[in-house]
C-alpha cells in the first residue's frame, strides 16, 4: 500500500483523489441518506399519532385510525425465530457434514449446490411454499397458511447462506487443534462437540446474525405463506402477518397517516439492522483483521 | 464463494461412527427438501416454456400469452441498476482501496456504513426508493426509479468484490509501474483496475443475480404494469413481480407463475454458471485468484 | 507530462539533448590524472524503517557508464540503496530517507529532479521478474504511451529494438500477443530489461537480476550487461561474487554494522578484489565470513 510517503508535489494526486473521495463519501452517507428520507416521511405519523400509540392502540386498523404495530413485531419475531431454530443447527449439521464426514468430491457437489440455492429467488421459495407446502399443512390443520408455513419457508431460504458461512469458519478451525483432540483420545463425536464447534464460534455467531438479519427483512416469501392476518398468534398453525408483510401489502393504497405510519415500521426495522451491524462488529472486531496484499 | 469449494477436503481419518449416519441423513435431508423446491419448479414449469412463451405479451392477467414484455422490462431496470452502481463501486473501491491509507479512521467509517447498508432489508430500500425516486424526484413508477433503487441496493456487494479484486492484484505490479515513471494515478487506472477486471465482472454478475431476484424492492417503484415499457420513464413489471403476481393475485395462474419461474432459475443457473467458468479461466490466466465475497 | 522533449529524447537516443551537459563531476578526485564523471554523488545517505536502520550514512560515488557490484550479506541494505537511487522509497511504507543524492549535480531527494521523469532516467530490475500479466506488446505500450509516445509504429520499432538488443526479439517475435508470464523465467528477466531499455534510461538498477535464474539464463543476463555496460550505468545488487568480479568495473561492499547497514569499501573492481584495504573487506571475498 502506498502510504505516508515523503515525496512533495508530484505525488499530490487531486483530481482522482478528490473525485474517488467523493464517490465514496456518498456512498457512506447513502445509508444516513435513506434513514433521513424514512424518518422524514414518518415524522407526520410520529407527530400525529405519537410513539406511545404505536403499542397500545387496541389493534391495526389504520381506517378507523388504530395503528397497534405489536401484532406485527410479535409476528415477525415468532417467524424469524421459527426459521432460525430450524436453520441454526442445520446449518451446522451441512457445515460439519462437508468438512468432516464427506469425500471431497461430494463436499464439492454439495456446496456448488449450496450456493445455488443461495442464489434462488426469494419469491420461488414462495411460490413452493404457496403451492406445495401450504395444503400439507392445511391437511394438518387448516388454513395452511401459517406461522409455520412462513418458518420453514424462511429457514429453507436463510440455510444456505447460514451454512456457507458455518462452513467456513468450522474449515478454519486449525487442524493441529483438531488432531491433538484425537490424540487426546476425544472421539470424533466430542472432538466436533468440544473443540470444533466452540472454537468456530465467532463464526458461528456471524451465520447467526446475518441469518437472522434476512429473515427479518424477507417479505415476499413470508407473505405468500403467512396468511397475513393481524394478530398475535396462539399455534403455529394460525395465521400472522409480519411488518415487512404489512408494507408490502398495503403501501399500494395507503395515504397520508397510514402511508406515513408504514414509514414508521420501516424505522423499526431499520433500528434492529443497525442494532444486528453493531452486534456484528463487536462480534467480527474487524480491527483485528489483517490486510492481505498478497504478493 | 468459489473459495470456499476449491479448498482440499481433509478427511482427516475419521471413521464411521453414531455421529456420521447423523450427519449423512441430515445432510441429505436438507438437499432433499432443496431439490424438492427446485425439481418441483422445474417439473411444473418447463412444459410452459416455449418460443411464444419468451416473446409473446400477457394476456388474461397473464394467465395466457407470454413474458415478452416482461422480459425487456426486466433488462431495462438490470441495465440501469448496473450502469449507475458499476463506476460507483470501482470509484469507491479505488479510493478504499489504493488512496486511503489502511488504518485510516476514514476508511473504517466508510465500511461500517456499507456494512449497514448491505443489512438494510430489501422492502426498506423499496420505501425509499419509492418516498425518494418516484414522488420526490417525480420520476413515478419507472423502470428508471427501480434501476435507482436496486443500483442502491447491490452498491455494497460490488464495492465489496471490487475492491478485494483491486487488493487482489500484487503489490510488485504496482512497483514495477512505478519504477517506469508511471504516476500514482496512471498505475492506478492503466494498470492496477483493468487487472481487477476479471474480479470486477465476477462481482457485477452476482449483483446482477441479486438485482434479478428482487422483488419487493421493485414492487414499490418500478410497478405493476405488464405492458411494453417505450421509454425508462415507463412502469415495468420484473420477472420476479410477475411469478409473485400470477402467484398470490391472479386465480389461475401458477401455471404461467411456474413458467416465469423456470426462465428466472435458468437465467440465475447461467449467471452462476459463467461466475465459475470466469473466475477459473482468469485464475488460469493471471495467475491471480477471484475473490468474491459471499 | 513534457511529451515533445522527452519523445524527442527518446528519438535521438539517450544522453541526448541537454541531460548530458549538465553532468559533471560533482566531487574533484584529488589523485586522478583525468577527471571522471559521476552519475550519482551520495552523501550522508541514512535509510531507515521506522526503528530499522538499513543504511546509515553512506557516501558513495557511482561512475558513469560503468558497472557497480553492490555487495554484501543480507538485509544490509543493498536493495534499500537502489530504491533510493530512482526514489521509489517514496512507494514504501515507513520507510524515511535523509542524506543527499545528486544526479547530473540535481539533488534527486530534495526534489529537483520530478520523480517521474526520474525513474524514467532510472531503470529498476527486480531480483523476481515481473512483467505486467498482459501481453508482451502491452509491456511495452504501457510505460511507453505514459511517457507521451502514441505512435504505433514508433512504439512497435522501440519494442523489436530493444527486444533484439536484449536477445529475445528471435524467441518471441511470433507471441507478443500472449501473455508475457508464461515466457520462463530468463525470457521475463530479460522481457523486463528490454521494458526498462525501451524508455531509454540513463542508468539500470538491478537488484540481484539472476538470483531466481538457472545457470543458462544468469549467463545471458551477464551477457546482456556486459553488452550494455558501455552505453548505460548499471549498479547491479549481487549475492554471486563471480558474477561481481566478471561484470563490476567498480564495487562497493555493504555490511552490518550494529544492526545498520554501512558502507565498508568501495572503489574500482580491480583495486578491491585484489588489494582490499579493509580487513572485513578480505575476509568476506575469502569466503571466511557470510
Ligand atoms: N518495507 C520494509 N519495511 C520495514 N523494514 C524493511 C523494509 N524493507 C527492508 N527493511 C529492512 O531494512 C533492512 C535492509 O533491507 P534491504 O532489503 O535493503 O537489504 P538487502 O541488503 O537488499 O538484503 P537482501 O540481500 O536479503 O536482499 C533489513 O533489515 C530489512 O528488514
Ligand atoms: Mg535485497
Amino acid at each position: 500500500m502506498y502510504l505516508r510517503s515523503p515525496a512533495r508535489a508530484s505525488t499530490v494526486l487531486s483530481p482522482m483523489l478528490i473525485g474517488a473521495g467523493a464517490l465514496a463519501l456518498l456512498a457512506s452517507a447513502l445509508i444516513a441518506f435513506i434513514f433521513f428520507v424514512v424518518l422524514g416521511e414518518a415524522m407526520a405519523a410520529l407527530g400525529e399519532i405519537g410513539l406511545w400509540r404505536f403499542l397500545t392502540d387496541a389493534s391495526w386498523h389504520p381506517s378507523s385510525g388504530e395503528f397497534n404495530l405489536l401484532p406485527m413485531v410479535a409476528g415477525t419475531g415468532l417467524v424469524a425465530a421459527g426459521a432460525m431454530v430450524l436453520a441454526m443447527p442445520l446449518g451446522l449439521i451441512a457445515a460439519v457434514f462437508v468438512t468432516f464426514y464427506a469425500p471431497s468430491p461430494v463436499a464439492t457437489a454439495y456446496l456448488r449446490l449450496i450456493e445455488l440455492f443461495a442464489g434462488i429467488p426469494s419469491v420461488l421459495y414462495g411460490l413452493w411454499g404457496l403451492v406445495v407446502l401450504v395444503p400439507i399443512i392445511a391437511d394438518l390443520a387448516a388454513p395452511g397458511s401459517s406461522l409455520l408455513a412462513a418458518s420453514l419457508v424462511l429457514a429453507l431460504m436463510v440455510l444456505p447462506t447460514i451454512a456457507l458461512i458455518a462452513t467456513m469458519s468450522v474449515r478454519s478451525v486449525p487442524l493441529e487443534r483438531i488432531q491433538a483432540a484425537r490424540a487426546l483420545g476425544f472421539t470424533k463425536a466430542s472432538t466436533m462437540v468440544k473443540i470444533v464447534i466452540p472454537s468456530a464460534r465467532k463464526g458461528l455467531a456471524v451465520a447467526a446474525i446475518l441469518g437472522a438479519g434476512r429473515a427479518v427483512g424477507e417479505t415476499m416469501a413470508v407473505m405468500m405463506v403467512a396468511g397475513n392476518i393481524v394478530q398475535v398468534p396462539e399455534s403455529i398453525f394460525e395465521p400472522v402477518r409480519t411488518l415487512s408483510a404489512n408494507i408490502a401489502l398495503e403501501i399500494a393504497y395507503a395515504m397520508d397517516v397510514h402511508r406515513s405510519a408504514l414509514f414508521v415500521s420501516a424505522l423499526v426495522m431499520i433500528a434492529f439492522v443497525v442494532l444486528a451491524t453493531a452486534l456484528l462488529e463487536f462480534v467480527t472486531n474487524k480491527q483485528a483483521m489483517p490486510d492481505v496484499h498478497p504478493d | 464463494m468459489s473459495t470456499l469449494t476449491s479448498a482440499a477436503n481433509p478427511s482427516r481419518g475419521l471413521r464411521w461412527d453414531a455421529w456420521a449416519i447423523v450427519l449423512w441423513i441430515g445432510a441429505g435431508l436438507i438437499m432433499a427438501a432443496f431439490l424438492w423446491v427446485l425439481l418441483d419448479l422445474l417439473g411444473r414449469g418447463l412444459g410452459q416454456i416455449s418460443w411464444s412463451f419468451i416473446t409473446e405479451a400477457p394476456e388474461n392477467a397473464g394467465r395466457a400469452g407470454g413474458i415478452g414484455p416482461i422480459l425487456v422490462s426486466t433488462l431495462l431496470i438490470l441495465m440501469v441498476c448496473l450502469a449507475i452502481a458499476v463506476p460507483l463501486a470501482v470509484g469507491v473501491a479505488v479510493f478504499l482501496s489504493e488512496l486511503l491509507p489502511h488504518r485510516s479512521r476514514l476508511r473504517r467509517i466508510v465500511q461500517i456504513s456499507l456494512d449497514a447498508l448491505a443489512a438494510v432489508p430489501s422492502v426498506v430500500f423499496g420505501l425509499f426508493g419509492n418516498a425518494f425516486f418516484c414522488i420526490q424526484l417525480g420520476l413515478g413508477f419507472s423502470i428508471l426509479s427501480g434501476g435507482l433503487t436496486l443500483a442502491c441496493m447491490v452498491l455494497p456487494l460490488l464495492i465489496r468484490t471490487t475492491e478485494s479484486s483491486i487488493r487482489a492484484v500484487p503489490q510488485r505490479y504496482r512497483l514495477a509501474a512505478t519504477a517506469l515513471g508511471m504516476t500514482r494515478s496512471r498505475v492506478i487506472l492503466r494498470l492496477v483496475v483493468p487487472l481487477a477486471v476479471p474480479g470486477i465482472v465476477v462481482g457485477t454478475l452476482l449483483a446482477l443475480g441479486r438485482a434479478m431476484a428482487e422483488t419487493v424492492a421493485l414492487v414499490f417503484t418500478s410497478g405493476y404494469v405488464d405492458r411494453m415499457p417505450g421509454s425508462l420513464l415507463d412502469s415495468g413489471r420484473s420477472l420476479s413481480i410477475h411469478v409473485f403476481d400470477l402467484a398470490m393475485n391472479v386465480p389461475g395462474g401458477d401455471a404461467n407463475a411456474y413458467g416465469a419461474g423456470v426462465v428466472l432459475i435458468f437465467a440465475l443457473l447461467v449467471i452462476n454458471g459463467a461466475v465459475l467458468c470466469l473466475a477459473k479461466t482468469w485464475k488460469a490466466r493471471s495467475g491471480m485468484a477471484i475473490t468474491a465475497a459471499t | 507530462m513534457p511529451g515533445k522533449d522527452l519523445e524527442s529524447e527518446i528519438r535521438h537516443g539517450h544522453h541526448g539533448g541537454n541531460v548530458m551537459t549538465v553532468a559533471q563531476p560533482c566531487i574533484e578526485p584529488a589523485a586522478h590524472r583525468e577527471p571522471e564523471r559521476h552519475l550519482w554523488c551520495i552523501s550522508d545517505l541514512t535509510v531507515s524503517y521506522g526503528e530499522v536502520i538499513a543504511l546509515s550514512s553512506v557516501s558513495l560515488n557511482i561512475k558513469e557508464n560503468s558497472v557497480t557490484a553492490v555487495i554484501g550479506p543480507s538485509g544490509c541494505g543493498k536493495s534499500s540503496l537502489l530504491c533510493c537511487l530512482n526514489r521509489l522509497t517514496d512507494f514504501i511504507p515507513g520507510c524515511c530517507v535523509s542524506g543527499r543524492i545528486l544526479m547530473h549535480s540535481k539533488d534527486i531527494l530534495g526534489g529537483q529532479i520530478d520523480d517521474t521523469r526520474l525513474r524514467k532516467q532510472v531503470g529498476l530490475i527486480f531480483q523476481k521478474p515481473n512483467p505486467f500479466p498482459l501481453s508482451i506488446r502491452r509491456n511495452f505500450e504501457l510505460p511507453l504511451r505514459e511517457h507521451g509516445i502514441r505512435d504505433r509504429q514508433e512504439i512497435e520499432h522501440i519494442m523489436q529494438s530493444t527486444l533484439e538488443a536484449t536477445g529475445l526479439w528471435k524467441e518471441v517475435k511470433d507471441r507478443l500477443n500472449k501473455p508475457a508470464h508464461q515466457l520462463s523465467g530468463g525470457q521475463q528477466q530479460r522481457l523486463c530489461i528490454a521494458r526498462a531499455l525501451s524508455l531509454r534510461p540513463d542508468a539500470l538498477l538491478m537488484d540481484e537480476p539472476c538470483s531466481a535464474l538457472d545457470p543458462i539464463s544468469s549467463g545471458q543476463v551477464e551477457e546482456l550487461v556486459l553488452s550494455l555496460r558501455e552505453r548505460y550505468t548499471i549498479v547491479i545488487v549481487t549475492h554471486n561474487l563471480s558474477q561481481a568480479r566478471r561484470l563490476g568495473t567498480d564495487v562497493a561492499l555493504f555490511w552490518l554494522r550494529d544492526g545498520k547497514g554501512t558502507l565498508v569499501e568501495s572503489g574500482p573492481a580491480s583495486q578491491v578484489f585484489e588489494a582490499p584495504r579493509d580487513d572485513l573487506t578480505k575476509l568476506y571475498l575469502r569466503g571466511a565470513i557470510a
